[in-house]
């Protein structure tokens, strides 16, 4: 497979492998997407906007320059725009990969940064050189326009072009609560949601502050995702249980929204609406009550996103789609190409399907 | 209760004239407010005599502000049910004719009056509509003016790119009705603002509509566009049918 280095989110070229319930594989065109759904389906999205969580500055202390990439946080209010989880790193910036990048200076609570309009403080050191929950100084207004104006999106190395938030904002992208686009929405347009209406494929949405990726170190690495807060709206919970007594599929596009939903469900697999904090890993122990089919990006073996995916089909038929997606140039990352996957579990019921409509 | 709270509103143009007087209407009817505008000084200054509302710095006629102008509207108001595109450029100033206005003020015309509405409507549509789908309603109310209808010598600026913007949000109330998000184009009529000023330098203050009622005006048209809200209040008042219907009409 290739990284994607453009930030187009929808390139016309772009490629979809359907993963069946029996683990057949079908590469596809990814405008070809609706076919694979069914009226009665419901798709839900994560309509986090993204913030410009990357911020350039110096510690205080030893006058060392850094880059804070702010990673996480306590809930999704609007006044709590104090307190982060943040990763740091030392001189450079996103040309640089992140597992080469110089470490910070060393850390410790009370330490000061100044990050251009902003000034926060370390409250701690969270068990890693490179990882600390900090606070920024003044109003939540203040806070807020100050990510505004001097907040960069966070950015990797295989993308070479500096990125605006216009790059990474999904269509549906509302309250900016997330640190990376859940980028399997790019997808999206809003073409593609009147289809589906046409179509009478239902479209909900979620919200869920989706954590960062990955952060070059090891060690870090393995504690991702980090916790996220999330909220589902009333509307998209009842949405679930209208296609559940529809006989419909849940559709998720991305792995931020499976993770809210499981988070949310009661062992009968209804979803309560509200808020919450995603506290859970979702691998290839998870028993799915709810999500019966994801669209999402193509990922490498080793990411959290990947294992992610175990909890749809089993590790063969991923190696198997791996394999192919390498053979077929597919592109990775979130300005890449894409992967949907019907959970192993519905193949009893889509082999049912398959022999009714041969039958009629 | 008033009809307007939990509702979260957006005025561009929100230090001065109408701009202003929707900034204390809205928010005397309990909507959560956010307003832009491109003075530091004035914004700050509005923000403290109004300590409920969000003072956000920026000038929608410039590409590289209007997501940092979104950013902050959705960020510090936790969504966003209403925008209200009113930040207006008049053109040059005297008003001049078309075929003496320099192509620079033109275009400063349009990028204030159409493409800044545009950008930060596009900018805003996912939190617009996902107030729709969640079962609030959502608005655009893009300010219109007579201008955008007549051909008034010596407007052309202003009016070509007045008349751009109505045609604009007809186009896009009929794309996104399926998305529950409404577009509606109001004229406020002549009011005593500083751009009235700035265009009739000498007109009779006495006989310009204040802003104030343009406001109760707009704010009404805006609750009757409101599924949720016109559900729960009954006050229906002529002017709110009557504003509502041009909206529909443009």
């Amino acid at each position: 497979m290739i990284a994607a280095t453009e930030p187009n989110q929808r390139p016309a070229d772009a490629k979809l492998l359907v993963i069946d319930a029996g683990g057949q594989l079908r590469p596809a065109r990814r405008v070809e997407l609706l076919d694979f759904l069914r009226a009665g389906d419901l798709v839900i999205a994560n309509d986090a906007a993204t913030l410009p969580a990357s911020l350039s500055g110096h510690h205080v202390p030893t006058g060392g320059e850094i880059e804070v990439r702010l990673a996480g946080r306590r809930s999704l209010s609007p006044e709590d725009v104090v307190c982060f989880t943040a990763v740091v790193f030392g001189a450079g910036d996103f040309h640089t990969p992140t597992e080469h990048r110089p470490p910070p200076p060393a850390l410790a609570g009370g330490d000061r940064l100044a990050l251009g309009p902003l000034a926060a403080v370390i409250t701690d050191v969270l068990g890693h050189p490179r990882l600390v929950s900090l606070r920024f100084e003044g109003r939540p207004d203040d806070i807020w326009s100050g990510i505004a104006r001097h907040g960069k999106p966070l950015q990797y190395a295989h993308v070479q072009t500096p990125l605006a938030l216009w790059d990474v904002w999904t269509v549906i992208a509302g309250r900016p609560v997330a640190f990376e686009p859940p980028s399997a929405s790019f997808v999206l347009d809003w073409r593609t949601l009147a289809a589906m209406r046409a179509r009478q494929i239902g479209f909900a949405t979620l919200t869920h502050a989706a954590g960062i990726s990955s952060t070059g170190d090891e060690a870090l690495d393995a504690r991702l995702p980090f916790d996220e807060p999330y909220h589902i709206p009333s509307a998209t919970s009842a949405a679930i249980d209208r296609t559940r007594a529809g006989g419909g599929r849940v559709v998720a596009v991305g792995t931020t929204v499976v993770r809210a939903l499981e988070h949310a469900a009661d062992v009968c697999g209804r979803v309560k609406a509200g808020y919450g904090i995603a506290t859970t890993r979702i691998d290839e122990k998870t028993r799915l009550r709810v999500v019966d089919v994801i669209l999402s990006g193509v990922h490498e073996p080793a990411t959290s996103h990947y294992q992610l995916l175990r909890a749809f089909t089993d590790s063969e038929t991923l190696v198997r789609a791996t394999e192919l997606m390498s053979a077929l140039d597919y592109r990775t990352h979130e300005f890449g190409d894409s992967v949907l996957i019907v959970a192993q579990r519905l193949r009893r019921a889509e082999a049912l399907r398959h022999l009714q409509r041969g039958k009629g | 209760m008033h009809a307007f709270s939990s509702l979260r509103a957006a005025v561009t143009g929100g230090t001065s004239g109408l701009g202003l007087a929707l900034v204390r209407e809205l928010t005397r009817r309990g909507a959560h407010v956010a307003f832009v505008a491109r003075t530091p000084e004035r914004v700050q200054q509005i923000a403290r005599e109004h300590p409920h509302t969000h003072g956000i710095v920026g000038d929608v006629a410039r590409k590289e502000d209007i997501y940092p102008i979104a950013l902050q509207i959705t960020g510090e108001l936790d969504g966003l049910d209403v925008l209200v595109n009113n930040a207006s450029s008049l053109g040059p100033t005297p008003l001049r004719l078309l075929a003496d206005t320099d192509c620079e003020d033109f275009e400063r015309a349009l990028a204030a009056n159409l493409l800044g509405p545009f950008r930060l409507t596009k900018a805003l549509l996912g939190a617009l509509s996902a107030s729709a789908r969640e079962g609030r309603g959502a608005v655009v109310v893009n300010v219109s003016s007579d201008a955008a209808i007549n051909a008034y010598p010596t407007w052309g600026a202003y009016g070509a790119s007045k008349a751009a913007l109505r045609h604009m949000s007809a186009i896009w109330n009929e794309e996104l009705a399926a998305e529950g998000v409404r577009f509606l184009s109001l004229d406020p009529g002549d009011m005593d603002t500083p751009l009235h000023a700035l265009a009739v330098p000498d007109a009779d203050a006495t006989t310009l509509k204040q802003p104030e009622q343009a406001a109760v005006e707009i704010a009404d048209a805006i609750e009757a566009s409101l599924p949720a809200i016109a559900g729960l209040s009954r006050r229906s008042s002529a002017a709110s049918s009557r504003a509502a219907a041009e909206g529909r009409a443009s």
